[in-house]
């Protein structure tokens, strides 16, 4: 059987949707049809891709206007009857065809500050953590930085505020340090006048694209923003404050 | 600096850049090794062929293997030690097998104060599982998913160490002065740009080879490209005929067919079976390790649980060993619907309660690899596996202490380098071996740069790598360069594979010679800007230089050792255990195939061995 794939073609200055028809078997997912396409007739697509496993989060991509891994979407889970549309993400500039100018995430995370550990428990220049107290901070590190939160947050998609915000990918960073057992660096004055968590609402739509299943607001953003408010806005340290300047 | 040559008709631009120390690939060697240099005060450059931190080191699953003694007190460097010669089949070099077992334990410690969160022991320690040929639970983790952890931490780490990160760039060739490597002619993918680094030293951290196959475990990344620049520059590769097939490779849907199962399957317990429902395992134990391995099923559970007067299950034989028992299951007519053997986790539930939650828990990515792209539970029903290439022993001959290859300026360190892993590398000591030697050529390449200056680049080698390079542009109406590639990988498969004779592999030689006369005729079309097709012309030299070089050395050793099984020669030669095989390319530029001696191991490392038994 074969189905139809309108794919995004074209480069910075702008592009076309070209529709592709390629035989479509088994078990194939879009990335298998996009390469299937390149092998036949467009060598010269251009997409990124390495794992092909879900595990490197190259190959983010708009399938049907929703944000989604080529390689983790099978055919059979959506509907081939109909042209399917295959588009970069498009809460950053575009490269070429499929692919998106992510640099900016990349300058983003230098700008958070590094781990930077307690000193060992042992003499031996180990630490001592119970499982327990690292099954939170496990979570934001399964992270496979395909940047599908990004693309889906509206502030960064719609508003295109990428100076002032830093995005999911980058809120689930700083909590994955701010909560590691370990870590004695302070996060939380950026959090709020550089890295903008108040333009987070909390709507989950980075939650519910997350191949990786990370509960980004509930467990990430929601904490991260009660330690803000704890240290800006507590009403008691606000009188402490107030006191010791007198 | 941006200079203009003329290649053909066209003007071609490139610009120019300095590093003291130049890493070419950004995966767990590449990245240690850049760290190491920056913190040695050189300045340094880290050129990565994908985005930072998508390397293949993300699909390492299982672990580590690093001597902690967390989990049994009875390890030690010495059991790691004689457990990586004894997989290796004693053609490992001694003396990296020996540095990685007494260092492997300092830098898992190392990435812990990197930020690396790995799972615990009950008293706080990190969590150390049961692998492959490994006596003793050794393997630090995190659920499986560790490679992942390695690169990330890496990578957090080394992005405030002041590296200068080259992403999307390919090298196209090693520039030289002289004998001396200094520096790569390379492009950028999203305009095809010509860069050339000048470098006082290279380090090659490039990864594998899988990409000569095709059934793989490795992405499109994995094209030889370290082994293939150093070979034309001169330097010498050894032990390529020795390739991993990892036993358990997904066999279907056809589109996944080579993702990989983490071996961390079998140390939870899982177990194999043929469409008999017969354990086979059980049938086939190598003399070498019988006194090392269960005598039944309920042993091998309890070993999996943490037993330690237990041994291990025959699942949990050498990767080389269990890939050649599927093979013959499937062979002999045992083999499930697709190809494959049954891999079978879900039976767990007669020994534990909430098994389903428990396997969730151990083999996240597994499960979710399964539903996802198989539709099928783990937890309820067996996975269906087969043999993948996963893995290449052999790569550029490096001295074991600094990295050095043969070509002074001109480091190695990971998978294209060879040494450490003899004919079989054992499971979790590949990560281990990334940031032991990463660690190692980042040091010594940055001493190299300290004694050194820049050398001098000929504007000749420059002109003649900028035309080869765009030739592809300038033929019209020649073949597409990924039908020559899946010619290339169905060939290598069908000839070169798991099980090898004379006839087939001097049948691929002449296959090879036809693949390059169609390589050198064929054609891109469109824009040199982000052009996958003439990527894949590029790296289709380096494919084929590696798989003329793993025919060559499996032609040349008549004998079966780890990696390497011929039906003509089926059984080990001890006048074989002697040497390594090397090629080189001749003045002529062929490939020249020559004997290297192992050097002699010490007295008391050969006491060792024989004390672990």
């Amino acid at each position: 059987m074969k189905a139809t794939f309108s794919i995004r073609r074209g480069g910075r200055e702008g592009g076309e949707l070209v529709d592709y028809a390629t035989e479509v078997s088994e078990g194939m997912v879009v990335l298998d049809a996009v390469h299937q396409i390149q092998a036949e007739s467009a060598p010269d697509l251009a997409c990124r891709w390495n794992c092909k496993a879900g595990k490197c989060g190259s190959c983010s991509a708009e399938i049907n206007g929703k944000p989604k891994l080529m390689c983790m979407t099978r055919l059979d889970t959506i509907d081939i009857t109909e042209p399917v549309t295959i588009e970069p993400m498009r809460a950053f500039p575009v490269v070429k065809d499929l692919i998106a100018d992510v640099s900016w995430n990349f300058e983003v995370k230098k700008r958070i500050k590094k781990f930077k550990p307690r000193p060992p428990d042992a003499e031996d220049g180990t630490w001592r953590m119970q499982q327990s107290d690292i099954d939170r901070v496990q979570e934001f590190r399964k992270c496979i930085e395909c940047f599908l939160c990004q693309d889906v947050c509206h502030v960064l998609r719609d508003h295109e505020m990428h100076d002032e915000f830093i995005g999911p990918r980058f809120l689930v960073h700083v909590a994955a340090l701010e909560m590691h057992p370990l870590d004695t660096e302070d996060r939380i004055t950026e959090l709020r006048e550089n890295f903008g968590i108040g333009y987070c609402n909390i709507t989950k739509c980075c939650t519910k694209v997350c191949p990786e299943h990370i509960t980004i607001t509930d467990n990430a953003i929601i904490p991260l923003k009660e330690r803000v408010v704890d240290k800006f806005y507590d009403p008691i340290a606000r009188l402490v404050k107030i006191f010791r300047r007198k | 600096m941006r200079t203009r040559v003329s290649a053909l008709h066209l003007m071609i631009d490139y610009t120019t850049f300095e590093h003291d120390v130049l890493v070419i690939g950004a995966g767990g060697a590449g990245l240690r090794a850049a760290i190491e240099a920056s913190a040695a005060g050189v300045k340094v450059g880290l050129i990565c062929k994908s985005l930072l931190g998508k390397a293949h080191t993300v699909m390492a699953e299982g672990g580590m293997a690093a001597a902690l003694a967390n989990v049994d007190d009875r390890d030690n460097w010495k059991v790691h030690f004689s457990d990586t010669m004894r997989g290796g089949q004693y053609v490992n070099n001694w003396r990296m097998a020996e540095l990685h077992a007494k260092e492997a334990p300092d830098r898992v410690r190392e990435l812990e104060a990197w930020g690396a969160v790995f799972d615990r022991t009950k008293d706080g320690r990190i969590l150390q599982r049961n692998f492959g040929g490994h006596r003793y639970p050794r393997l630090a983790h995190v659920g499986d998913r560790t490679g992942l952890e390695l690169i990330r931490t890496l990578q957090d780490h080394g992005i405030h160490q002041g590296i200068d990160v080259h992403m999307e760039v390919t090298v196209i060739s090693l520039l030289k002065d002289g004998d001396r490597v200094v520096g790569v002619f390379a492009y950028e993918r999203e305009h095809g740009r010509f860069r050339v680094f000048k470098a006082k030293a290279v380090i090659l951290a490039t990864g594998g080879v899988g990409r000569a196959y095709k059934i793989t475990s490795n992405s499109w990344e994995g094209t030889g490209d370290g082994h293939a620049l150093a070979y034309h520059a001169g330097a010498e590769l050894i032990d390529m005929e020795f390739i991993q097939f990892h036993p358990t490779g997904m066999v279907w849907p056809p589109s996944v067919r080579g993702i990989l199962v983490t071996e961390g399957v079998r140390g939870e317990g899982g177990i194999l079976k043929n469409s008999e429902g017969k354990r086979f395992m059980f049938d086939d134990i190598p003399d070498n390790y019988k006194d090392q391995t269960a005598r039944d099923p309920e042993e091998g559970w309890r070993y999996t649980q943490g037993d330690k007067s237990a041994n291990r299950p025959p699942e949990l034989l050498t990767r080389d060993h269990v890939a050649r028992c599927i093979n013959r299951e499937v062979k002999a007519g045992r083999g499930s619907p697709h190809g494959g053997v049954y891999l079978d986790i879900a039976w767990i539930k007669e020994k534990l309660p909430n098994s389903a939650e428990h396997i969730k828990k151990k083999l996240p990515s597994m499960y979710h690899q399964f539903v996802q792209l198989a539709n099928l539970d783990i937890t309820t029903t067996p996975m269906e596996v087969g043999p993948t290439t996963h893995y290449i022993m052999g790569g550029v001959r490096v001295d074991a202490d600094t990295q050095a290859s043969t070509l002074p300026g001109l480091y190695a360190a990971g998978e294209c380098a060879s040494g450490i892993n003899g004919a079989n590398r054992l499971g979790g000591n590949s990560l281990s071996d990334l940031i032991v030697f990463g660690k190692r050529a980042g040091e010594y390449a940055a001493q190299f740069a300290k004694e050194n200056s820049h050398g001098s680049i000929s504007q000749e080698q420059i002109d003649a790598e900028a035309k080869r390079a765009i030739e592809p542009f300038d033929r019209e109406g020649g073949e597409n360069p990924f039908v020559i590639q899946n010619d290339l990988q169905d060939m290598m498969q069908r000839l070169v594979g798991i099980v090898r004779n004379e006839s087939e592999m001097k049948e691929a030689l002449d296959g090879l010679r036809q693949l390059n006369e169609r390589t050198s005729k064929s054609s891109v079309t469109g824009n040199i800007d982000f052009n996958p097709g003439w990527h894949t012309a590029l790296d289709l030299r380096n494919l084929l230089t590696v798989s003329e070089a793993i025919t060559r050395s499996a032609i040349e050793r008549r004998e079966s050792r780890g990696g390497q099984f011929r039906e003509d020669y089926p059984n080990k030669d001890p006048e074989f255990a002697k040497f390594n095989i090397a090629v080189q390319q001749d003045a002529e530029g062929q490939m020249r195939i020559s004997h290297v001696p192992l050097p002699e191991m010490p007295a008391e490392l050969k006491q060792v061995i024989e004390e672990m038994g």
